[in-house]
């Protein structure tokens, strides 16, 4: 067991934890910040990212001890009032059915905005690859898009 | 006619904010107020409360899987009892016999509350019109009901919900009322985003998953690590070392280890000594294989449909056409895999969990705990997916008995590992067709002998194109198994519709006519000529099949590199039509545009219901394309998503196009109707484009680099 002091949402948080936790476990049994999805534990369905200095981490399969100083953002701190171009554009076009694999899914959009303002139909066939079990891909496309006008990277 | 309600019965609705302590964190009202819940005070029947502030609260009864219940149900409550959609709030409802069946299966739920919660909801209205007439002593007949206010016609004047609410209660509850006219409908047919989507995209608590309770652990068990092993014993020396594991309870098959966290569980388990001991024989999806194709070669005793003289028929000098089809076991793997709080203590226990059948899993778990179904409280959560997977009480009894075994309050999750081998699995099958065409051209023989992974049944004999088609046999062969079986959306459906349809399309290309042609041929003849039952309706299957034709521009196409197919299935008592486009791209198809016409009657959500049917369609086409298990010596290989694979939005479709026949009918099912139709259509836009027949499903396309030199022109038909 180890003490981390880390950069959660913009908070120093500290954390007693053995250093192969996984961040993900970290965030939801830890700090009860149970939006971020545990889906698979080895990283194939993106269920669990994060950012980690602006970038897409699934966070299921990487340690807390790995963290350091680098700045998490969870999908509860990615606006302060729900109010991201992404989860904007989530909402209006309605793309969750289920919704369980959705703040993953924001989470990688937002990242790939980040560094790509206006991603082509090909940027997102390459960047998005978290899982779907209910199939909103073609909603999932659209809100990017969208998300992209309303100008996602600006966050 | 008319019952009377006591006062007090209305009052007592306010323990729909007292009995929900088990719910934490999840079942307050959007933007209820505590002071709002406390002031209930008109609730003429389960699913309706108003406030005297003039809050309602809408009810959801059946579980959100994702298939929109909890919006489009109280959209028919919010239509009947005449309130502005953005002025309400929506409550999942816990279990609670008061709500009739709380199933999520089938397709069911509007199917089945459409006529009665209307009923309920115009009951409230008109319950209130009276309240308004009598605080004006003005005549009922002149007042009507608009958003949320009752108005007086003749003077204007206006009443709201939360005013007339404490007359309301007073008042009998009506046994006859009226609905709606459909023409005045202001709710019904529009588009409703999903409830919870804010919640959704702002990571809110929502799922079982989430559960956080004072005092709980986290538990992870031990199962079977194959099917046809059993417990035996086990050895907790290690686990009981790891921090953070603080107790390894047995429960019956299985071996709990609890812990404080979630990864603390997951080390001990790790480091847990389990003897299994083999009970059963170890089964191989090679063997299945192969004693399918055993069975589909041989005759049923008792034919599920024998029409005509199938066998005179397969002769010459009628043309015989024959293909086998294969579709593999699949797994449900929900996006959030099973789990269930429990809280055993003093012969009573409180659930919270992901559940398809909660009243079915409220009776397994008092069996399991030997105590009154009574003496237990069960509510659900939202719900990371269901697709027939929670229709079993697996996950409750199991959380039910660790909680018991341990003393404590369980959260008991399944990693993806657990879930990938403790489904209850689509079953594995194999059709064998023949078909005989005439020497003037016509079908005149359909021969179906399937197979399948189950007692289940591997077909439906009276779905099209029976009775379209004068010699007419199906077989239906039942392998057993000790591998566990279930439901799988669209049940039956998924697995059949793409041996018919695909086999459709080669015996539309061998009679050298268009694919949706022979089909409305096949139609008529069956409209004109019947031989025996038929499952479905043949205008309602015309007008999907008429309207897709329309809406791909079927048979027009010009585009380069670009190759539609066609099918079309019946299921849940709705239709769908679906034109698959496929495109090459360096010379590897891929699906990159769907087009599908549906018949659910009348539409409640637009909204949703699109989404049902794209999600449907790409969750059908995900499979098609990827998705298989396979068990060797009862363990299943593919052991999580790295194997067990998924679509990703490079292989999706980049629009999918869904439009929705205009009826005045009732509606119909709508989760699961747009699924079997996919496999089928890409498979036979496969065809168009590069001349490969693909009759084993997955097509695992992005192997198959198809050869320059062997694609195909579309062929033109007459």
């Amino acid at each position: 067991m180890a003490t981390y002091h880390v950069s959660v949402n913009k908070k120093i948080v500290t954390v007693n934890a053995d250093p192969d936790t996984p961040l993900l476990w970290v965030l939801r049994d830890h700090l009860n910040l149970v939006g971020t999805k545990y889906g698979c534990g080895i990283g194939a369905c993106g269920a669990c990212t994060v950012h980690m200095e602006g970038a897409a981490v699934r966070s299921c399969s990487f340690p807390i001890a790995g963290v350091g100083t680098n700045k998490i953002t969870t999908i509860e701190g990615l606006s302060a009032n729900g109010d991201h171009p992404v989860q904007l554009a989530w909402e209006e076009t309605d793309v969750p059915q289920c919704g369980y694999c959705q703040s993953g899914q924001i989470m990688a959009a937002s990242a790939l905005l980040k560094r790509n303002p206006h991603p082509t139909d090909a940027d997102i066939d390459a960047n998005m690859t978290n899982i779907c079990r209910c199939g909103t891909h073609y909603r999932i496309r659209k809100a990017i898009h969208l998300a992209a006008k309303k100008g996602g990277a600006a966050k | 006619m008319s019952t009377t309600v006591s006062r007090r019965n209305f009052l007592k609705i306010t323990s729909i904010a007292a009995g929900s302590s088990l719910v934490l964190g999840f079942n307050f009202l959007n933007d209820a107020s505590a002071a709002d819940l406390a002031d209930v005070i008109f609730s003429p029947n389960a699913y309706i409360t108003i406030s005297a502030s003039g809050l309602v609260t809408l009810m959801s009864p059946n579980p959100e899987l994702g298939q929109g219940v909890k919006t489009a149900l109280p959209m028919i409550l919010a239509e009947e009892l005449d309130v502005k959609w953005d002025k309400i709030n929506v409550e999942m409802a816990p279990l609670n016999a008061k709500y009739g069946s709380q199933n999520a299966g089938g397709s069911g739920a509007i199917r089945g509350r459409f006529m009665p919660i209307r009923q309920a909801g115009a009951t409230a209205r008109q319950m209130l019109v009276t309240a308004a007439a009598q605080q004006l002593n003005v005549n009922e007949a002149d007042c009507y009901a608009d958003d949320g206010y009752v108005i007086h016609k003749p003077t204007g004047k206006k009443l709201s919900y939360g005013e007339l609410a404490a007359k309301a209660a007073a008042l009998p509850v009506p046994t006859d009322v009226k609905l709606k006219d459909p023409k005045d409908f202001k709710i019904i047919g529009t588009r409703v985003p999903n409830i919870d989507n804010h919640k959704i995209v702002t990571g809110v608590p929502l799922y079982g998953m989430d559960t956080r309770r004072e005092g709980m652990l986290f538990a992870l068990v031990a199962r079977p690590p194959a099917f046809g092993k059993k417990f035996k014993s086990f050895d907790d020396t290690e686990t009981r070392k790891v921090a953070g594991v603080k107790n390894v309870v047995q429960a019956g098959n299985v071996v709990a280890v609890l812990a404080t966290s979630t990864w603390a569980a997951k080390k001990g388990r790790d480091v847990l000594k389990v003897a299994w001991e083999d009970v059963s024989k170890l089964e191989n999806t090679a063997d299945h294989e192969t004693a399918f194709a055993e069975l589909v070669n041989t005759k049923a005793a008792n034919p599920s449909r024998n029409d005509g003289d199938i066998d005179a028929a397969l002769t010459a000098p009628n043309r015989v056409i024959e293909a086998v089809y294969e579709v593999p076991p699949l797994s449900h793997a929900n996006m959030e895999p099973l789990n269930f709080f429990a809280d055993v203590h003093d012969g009573k226990a409180d659930l919270y969990g992901p559940s398809q059948v909660p009243a079915q899993a409220r009776t397994a778990v008092a069996r399991a705990l030997n105590i009154p179904p009574d003496n237990i409280t069960m509510a659900m959560p939202r719900q990371g997916g269901g697709f027939g997977r929670k229709l079993q009480p697996d996950n409750a009894v199991e959380a039910a008995l660790i909680s018991a075994a341990a003393k404590v309050p369980v959260q008991m999750m399944w990693t993806r590992e657990d879930d990938l081998q403790g489904d209850f699995y689509r079953p594995s099958s194999m059709f064998k067709l023949r078909a005989a065409i005439s020497p003037d051209n016509q079908l005149v023989a359909w021969h179906n002998s399937a197979a399948v992974l189950s007692r289940g049944r591997a077909l439906s004999p009276d779905d099209f194109p029976a009775a379209a088609v004068p010699n007419f046999r199906c077989d239906s062969h039942n392998l057993t198994t000790n591998i566990q079986t279930g439901a799988w959306r669209a049940p039956t459906s998924n697995s059949v519709v793409f041996a018919d349809e695909s086999f459709m399309d080669e015996l539309a290309h061998a009679m050298k006519k268009d694919p949706i042609a022979m089909r409305l041929e096949l139609f008529e003849k069956a409209k004109n000529q019947p031989v025996g039952r038929m499952s479905y309706n043949i205008d309602k299957f015309r007008s999907v099949i008429d309207l897709v034709t329309e809406m791909s521009n079927w048979g027009k196409n010009t585009q380069k590199n670009v190759f539609h197919g066609f099918a079309c299935s019946y299921a849940f008592s709705s239709y769908a039509a679906q034109v698959a486009e496929v495109t090459l791209v360096n010379n590897v198809p891929r699906v990159t545009r769907v087009y599908c016409a549906i018949n659910c009657g009348r539409v409640v959500n637009l909204a949703g219901a699109e989404n049902q049917v794209e999600g449907a369609i790409c969750d059908g086409l995900s499979h098609a394309l990827f998705s298989k298990i396979t068990f060797k010596d009862g363990a299943v290989m593919e052991k999580n998503f790295n194997t067990y694979r998924f679509m990703h939005m490079k292989d999706a479709p980049i629009e999918v196009i869904v439009k929705f026949v205009k009826t005045e009918d009732p509606p119909t099912g709508l989760g699961e109707p747009a699924l079997p139709a996919i496999a089928p259509a890409v498979a036979n836009a496969i065809f168009a484009a590069t001349g490969q027949r693909h009759r084993k499903l997955p097509f695992d396309l992005d192997k198959k680099v198809v050869p320059p030199g062997q694609i195909k022109p579309i062929p033109k038909e007459s």
